[in-house]
């Protein structure tokens, strides 16, 4: 693991456990009258969206907001960007202003990693393409072991859109980090090709499925990524591998239903089901911007990083010979 | 050197060298600093207070607070993570005894409030918990372990202000061992151990470490 949080597979166990822990701490502060930390007081986040977001800018300004760091937000559109800028050139833009984070969602896939190649501050991925999003694998883990007491030896469903999903391949990796035991449900043209090498299940059985899962996330059926014909209706779709309330019933009464965001009621999830006791959705927001302040400040709250220059850096390459020998 | 300045008792000085906090976490048990929890050892470590003097000190200290406070009925005790935390519990044990009626404890991880964050890597969180009486309008007794240099309890002061207003803020320490490099003083002291900035007081508690005790020592490897 290094200065970003590019990919849910950088962390470790005990580095998730870590992120996860120092949410549930922060996680209470949201009931104090003043939600506010003096921690990254002087640092400067920039909020770099290249595609459309809601709640996962938000979270990620608020999370900065509540740390006392500035925020500054940049959306593709309405910017130089659509004056046609590069990302590189942008990139250089944000550095020569001090950014100490870019919290950086990028349609193409692998966007933040060359990102990190270009500045110093800390790049988070705020999703990328069809790539990953790592902090909402780490808010999904977050929600489950507040909901379920733990995360190691859940069973996770996560059904659906899985091929344009990058919410999917981070739970993936992470649960499986955190020694969850994840199936993937979804039709065969909504799988990505090397899902076999994937370290969980595949299941085309949603109602088989269920009766064994601890967790059931449903994914958006992503209709603006999809440049062709993944299933011959959306009815069809929403018949076989939507969750409705008969479907829920199948759940056993502990298991809970997630859904990432933004969903597409009476497709992949019924409004019912939505809205039931059992859906985490709202709390899922919620843990969001804990999770996302947890990751902030372990990137920004200490030494050796960007903003500490030189001497944080040499710091950093004289403590890995010491890594090693450990 | 300067960064065992800033650290309020052995533990801290005993702590890992730079690196990032995701790198150290591989030996980070659940949300506590490994330094903090498990110092490292002091070898030639003399010990100062044994564990009955601890407890003599502590009934002291409690007899203390019930004088000053007129009986500690507003009371609140806040230990600082992480053997500020026990300590106030067993000084709420003794006011309760006293009184014949319970005193809320709880604890204050000012770790977020801290003026020496950027010199170390990030490091995991303490538990806060402030008992469900709140502290608007009472009389918070800080406890920790070790007071050094006074940054822990600046740090504490803040984050006690984010959290209510209390009518007055006191200081509850187990040892004093000088050097301070803040105008903050303990208003209880068990025991006023005189150092130098060389050597290294290290609390063990029942609690945390096992056993109670109070070693003075040289730093290891400083």
């Amino acid at each position: 693991m290094n200065r970003h949080l590019i990919s849910a597979a950088d962390l470790s166990r005990d580095e998730a456990l870590l992120i996860l822990d120092t949410a549930e701490e922060l996680a209470q502060m949201a009931d104090r009258p003043i939600r506010k930390l003096p921690t990254l007081r002087g640092r400067t986040v920039v909020n770099l969206f290249y595609e459309d977001s809601t709640r996962t800018r938000i979270s990620f300004e608020a999370a900065a907001k509540r740390l006392s760091a500035d925020v500054i937000n940049f959306s593709a559109k309405g910017s130089s960007v659509a004056k046609g800028e590069s990302l590189k050139d942008t990139a250089l833009t944000l550095e020569a202003m001090g950014a100490d984070a870019v919290v950086i969602r990028h349609p193409a896939s692998g966007a933040p990693h060359r990102l990190a190649g270009w500045v110093r501050g800390s790049v988070v991925n705020a999703g990328d393409g069809t790539h990953e999003h790592p902090t909402q694998a780490l808010l999904d883990a977050f929600t489950m072991r507040r909901r379920l007491g733990r995360v190691d030896g859940l069973h996770v469903a996560i059904v659906g859109d899985v091929l344009h999903s990058r919410v999917a391949r981070s739970n993936v990796l992470l649960l499986r980090t955190l020694g969850a035991e994840v199936t993937l449900v979804a039709p065969p043209t909504l799988l990505p090709v090397a899902v076999s090498s994937w370290p969980c299940e595949v299941s085309y059985d949603l109602s088989g499925t269920l009766p064994k899962a601890d967790v059931v996330m449903m994914l958006r059926v992503q209709a603006e990524r999809m440049n062709a014909a993944y299933f011959p209706t959306v009815r069809e779709y929403s018949r076989r591998y939507g969750l409705d309330a008969a479907r829920l019933a199948l759940l056993p009464d502990h298991g809970i239903v997630m859904h990432p965001g933004p969903m597409n009621r009476g497709i992949e999830i019924a409004a019912e089901v939505a809205d039931s006791p059992r859906s985490t959705i709202v709390e899922q927001v919620a843990n969001g911007v804990s999770v996302r302040m947890a990751v902030l400040y372990l990137l920004l709250g200490g030494a050796n990083s960007a903003a500490d220059d030189g001497a944080g850096q040499e710091a950093a390459a004289a403590a890995e010979p010491a890594e090693v020998t450990r | 050197m300067t960064r065992a300045l800033y650290q309020s008792d052995a533990g801290e000085a005993a702590g890992p060298g730079p690196a990032s906090a995701l790198q150290t976490g591989a030996s980070q048990p659940k949300a506590a600093d490994p330094a903090r929890t498990r110092p490292a050892p002091l070898a030639d470590g003399k010990v100062v207070l044994e564990s009955v003097e601890i407890a003599r000190a502590l009934t002291r200290v409690a007899h203390e607070i019930l004088e000053r406070t007129n009986g500690a009925s507003d009371v609140v005790l806040l230990g600082i993570p992480t053997r500020g935390v026990p300590l106030a519990r067993r000084l709420a044990a003794r006011l309760s005894q006293v009184e014949g009626r319970p005193t809320p404890a709880g604890s204050l991880d000012a770790t977020m409030y801290r003026d020496d964050l950027r010199l170390r890597p990030a490091r995991a969180l303490g538990h806060t918990e402030v008992p469900a009486s709140g502290i608007d309008g009472k009389i918070v007794v800080l406890v920790d372990d070790v007071l050094y240099s006074g940054r822990t309890v600046r740090a504490a002061l803040d984050a006690l202000s984010d959290i209510g207003r209390p009518r007055a803020v006191q200081l509850a320490v187990l040892v004093d061992r000088g050097h301070r490099e803040l105008p903050i003083r303990a208003d209880y002291v068990g025991k006023n151990l005189p150092t130098s900035q060389r050597e290294v007081v290290q609390v063990l508690l029942a609690e945390t470490d096992g056993r109670d005790a109070v070693l003075l020592g040289a730093a290891a490897g400083r």
